[in-house]
């Protein structure tokens, strides 16, 4: 008789457990407004990222096609692989004096692996993310992209009294470890 | 249990037994690791993991990257603890070079690390339900993790892999929201946990096929060292916040999850208390993040004086160790992780021997395996 008993009081409390998880299924199955699920394709005109989602490296341009990268290299020093290459040119200026400029600021995205040392270690704080996501093309050499948009110049700022400078982890090319 | 290996399975085989294996693509187990397992009829005689399939040699690349470079490759261990990786290396830097972190980063550090650690059993209360058959359940975790992913995502730009605490503090300040947003999601997922129980925990399948699987004795637990979740389900306090507070955590008040039993149902229990257990310490801290500097003051070129070093911290998953030799430069000389799911995979043919093999899924399930933290 035990046993009966037991059998059929197992069987019981299976059923009920089992009815405790439909009922919180059920509940949401009648609830449609608790969906959170996007319909992404779909979405894509009202689908906005976050301000600081890492979708690429960019190189910050103002209306008037200037950036204010002088092409010193020291982000392509911190990128951990290699993902950034810098191509520096020197024109005079108007003093006579050659001076450097950015020639080509190559950005290896499919190589990047968004950590952001570069956009931390940039003394210029020239480089920005960019919250373009859809990335996928099927061709890799599309990845590699050049950042400064042709005919861009650096943008000359009036020679100030140098704001303290930020806190970077840099590995400066001029300035000796220490 | 005496050392077996596959040479000796594979001659000593009588009738009746099979040598099967499992992976390294098989879905259920989470990742590309390969079990070898013999089987007698349908019961597990052993089982013998063999990693490497995702090795990507990080301690060796490390040995060229600079400390912060480093912080990007711990990212790729465990993927689900990222925080705590990224801590660990920070701490270890920060403890060898003699710098002060801001009281404002130990905070942010603490509710970031618990944040990820809820994130991490949410996804495997999810899996977990998911190999024993309950598709629902991975729906459910997946929907609750989205909240924290967000927060993540708002403050500082990545869902998975973060690089977002380095050494010296944090690679920015947090989101003005994250402290509004953390606060709704706590009161969000306090409402939200005990459906996991009424869809999991009570459930009488899941409970027949967790209950007395896979037991695991404390003295196995510590002679394996098996730490985190799977160590306190067989009663080995482990836990290093507790024992080697780091950060925010010598602030905070939490208890130290431990079950006796040491079976997978145990294990479950721990990581689903522990859930309350860290939404218990992120309220503790989230309104009283002092202000402060996000960053303290690095030299441009970190340099490690000549030694030795380590840290520990606690990660989701168990007790994650970083070792580093330095010979003063800028690269360390040697790095060595100890990984806490190496150290819990290699319990598994303890805990499987004797069970049937569809017992196999649920017991690796069981001990939340992450395998890129494995191979490193
Ligand atoms: S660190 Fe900044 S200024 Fe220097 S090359 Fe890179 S983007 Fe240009
Ligand atoms: S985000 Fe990191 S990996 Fe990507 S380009 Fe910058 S430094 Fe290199």
């Amino acid at each position: 008789m035990n046993s009966v008993g037991k059998y059929f009081s197992d069987i019981f409390y299976g059923i009920k457990s089992l009815w405790k998880g439909l009922m919180v299924t059920g509940y949401y199955f009648v609830h449609p407004g608790t969906i959170v699920t996007q319909q992404y394709p779909e979405n894509r005109k009202e689908l906005k990222m976050f301000d600081r989602f890492k979708g690429e490296v960019i190189l910050k341009h103002d209306e008037n096609n200037f950036h204010s990268c002088n092409g010193c290299g020291i982000c392509q020093l911190n990128c951990p692989n290699g993902s950034i290459e810098i191509i520096s040119d020197s024109v005079p200026n108007e003093d006579g004096k050659s001076e450097r400029i950015i020639d080509k600021h190559i950005y290896h995205l499919s190589m990047c692996t968004f950590c952001g040392l570069c956009i931390k270690s940039c003394p210029n704080d020239s480089l920005a993310w960019g919250q373009e996501f859809e990335h996928a093309v099927f061709n890799r050499d599309v990845l590699t992209k050049i950042l400064n948009k042709p005919g861009s110049r650096i943008k000359k700022v009036p020679k100030e009294p140098k704001a303290p400078k930020p806190v970077t982890e840099t590995v400066p090319t001029s300035n000796p470890a220490n | 249990m005496q050392e077996v290996e596959l040479s000796d399975i594979l001659t000593a085989r009588e009738d009746g037994d099979y040598i099967v294996n499992i992976g390294p693509q098989h879905p259920s187990t989470h990742g590309v690791m390969r079990f070898v397992v013999s089987l007698k009829g349908e019961m597990l005689e052993y089982v013998i993991p063999h990693c490497g399939y995702i090795h990507r040699g990080i301690e060796k690349m490390c040995e060229r990257m600079t400390y912060p470079q480093i912080i990007h490759l711990t990212d790729r261990m465990d993927y689900l603890s990222a925080h705590m990786n990224n801590e660990a290396v920070s701490l270890l830097v920060e403890k060898a070079t003699g710098v002060e972190v801001p009281e404002r980063v130990k905070y942010i550090r603490t509710i970031l690390s618990e944040l990820q650690r809820i994130a991490s059993h949410q996804l495997w209360w999810a899996a977990f339900g998911m190999d024993m058959g309950g598709l629902t359940c991975f729906f459910y975790g997946l929907r609750d993790r989205e909240h924290i992913l967000d927060i993540f995502e708002e403050s500082f730009g990545s869902r998975l892999l973060h690089s977002y605490v380095c050494p010296g503090g944090l690679m920015g300040d947090i989101h003005p929201n994250f402290q509004k947003r953390t606060k709704e999601f706590i009161k969000y997922f306090r409402k939200k946990l005990p459906e996991y129980d009424q869809l999991l925990t009570g459930n009488v399948i899941f409970e027949q096929r967790t209950k007395g699987m896979g037991i695991m004795s404390k003295a196995d637990a510590i002679s394996f060292g098996a730490t985190g979740p799977v160590g306190r389900g067989s009663n080995f306090a482990c836990d290093i916040r507790k024992k080697f507070p780091y950060s925010a955590y010598d602030k905070v008040d939490f208890k130290e999850i431990l079950y006796t039993e040491g079976d997978s149902w145990a294990r479950y229990k721990v990581r689903v208390d522990e859930m309350w257990e860290s939404m218990k310490i992120i309220e503790q801290l989230i309104d009283n993040i002092p202000e402060g500097d996000y960053s303290a003051k690095m030299k441009p070129v970190i340099k490690l004086p000549e030694g030795e070093y380590s840290q520990r911290v606690e990660t989701a998953k168990g007790d994650l160790g970083v070792f580093v030799v330095s010979k003063g430069e800028k690269y360390p000389y040697r790095m060595h992780f100890r990984t806490p799911n190496f150290n819990n995979l290699f319990v598994i043919s303890q805990l499987c021997a004797g069970n049937k093999i569809a017992d196999l899924i649920a017991i690796s399930g069981s001990l939340d395996l992450v395998i890129p933290d494995i191979d490193r």
